[in-house]
């Protein structure tokens, strides 16, 4: 098997969301090295090479985790716990993507150590543009916290 | 009665910061932007302290923007005790440095950095990453209440 190396991975359990996210971030080219998983724990999986993704290290060279906070099986939260609680994965920045406006959801998240919250727009041209600007900052503009030397693209 | 602050600017050197408000101007028209000359003006706005004393700390800022490099007190210690104290934590902090070394992005990362941006040499360059830190912390991400 070929190892890919992915900059992007989705943590999204709704399918038409994550449909939309994809569609957006491909609109802008951004979409090459995206990976989606379905819930918190294949998120884990992905992130400490672990169950399906054992051995294979695909998350080295991810940039930017989009997260869910509303999920079956592990929650959000939870996987924002576990990320910045490990020393292998705490420096990747998280950014949490959810409907929830509500303040203690917010606060929540930055006590966490969530590196950004972003509520979805409701209005699908809005929802576009704002996933594209997610990933023209945190792809391109914003720096990783690793050497781009240690990976190697596709 | 003074304009709340969204933008917290600290950054020694004049023509960056020139550049960073036109760029912002351009992106964010009319952002209330606070730019300070160096992490101890920066720490004494935040915390209400010096001239800045009695001011109301529970209006944070959207986003605080660092450079590495200043006079007195450096930005990294500046991050920490920005990220280190219980009123400021959870205030969007991004680092905009000239610095592409390692070190100092997972030091900054380590210190509690919500994103780090390396200053482009190219004058459009700059003025496009600038738009595009407008666009996403200011439009896009939610801040802290």
């Amino acid at each position: 098997m070929e190892l890919q190396q992915y900059d992007l991975l989705l943590v999204e359990d709704n399918a038409s969301d994550a449909e939309m996210t994809i569609r957006a971030l491909r609109k802008s080219n951004l979409a090459s090295r995206l990976m989606h998983v379905r819930d918190g724990d294949e998120a884990l999986d992905f992130l400490f090479s672990e169950g399906v993704f054992a051995g294979m290290e695909s998350q080295l060279a991810i940039k930017i985790i989009l997260l869910d906070l509303k999920m079956s099986r592990v929650n959000g939260k939870e996987v924002l716990v576990k990320i910045k609680a490990d020393p292998r994965t705490q420096r990747i920045p998280v950014v949490v993507l959810t409907s929830s406006k509500e303040d203690a959801d917010i606060e929540e998240c930055y006590q966490l150590g969530a590196n950004g919250y972003v509520v979805k727009p409701v209005v699908f041209d809005d929802f576009l543009k704002c996933i594209a600007d997610i990933g023209l900052y945190w792809l391109i503009v914003n720096e990783p916290p690793y050497e781009q030397s240690k990976t190697t693209p596709s | 009665m003074a304009q709340e602050i969204e933008v917290l600017l600290i950054e020694d050197n004049l023509s960056d910061t020139e550049m960073i408000k036109r760029a912002l101007q351009r992106s964010n028209p009319n952002t209330p932007l606070l730019h300070v000359k160096d992490g101890s003006a920066a720490l004494d706005f935040l915390f209400g302290e010096g001239a800045y004393t009695g001011r109301q700390i529970s209006n944070i800022p959207k986003l605080i923007l660092i450079d590495l490099k200043m006079p007195r007190v450096h930005g990294k210690e500046c991050l920490m005790r920005i990220k280190m104290d219980a009123r400021t934590k959870r205030i969007p902090t991004v680092v905009l440095s000239s610095s592409r070394e390692y070190p100092d992005i997972e030091e900054c990362y380590d210190l509690g950095a919500n994103g780090y941006v390396v200053k482009p040499v190219a004058s459009d360059e700059f003025d496009k990453a600038i738009m595009e830190i407008g666009a996403y912390w200011l439009k896009i991400n939610e801040p802290p209440q």
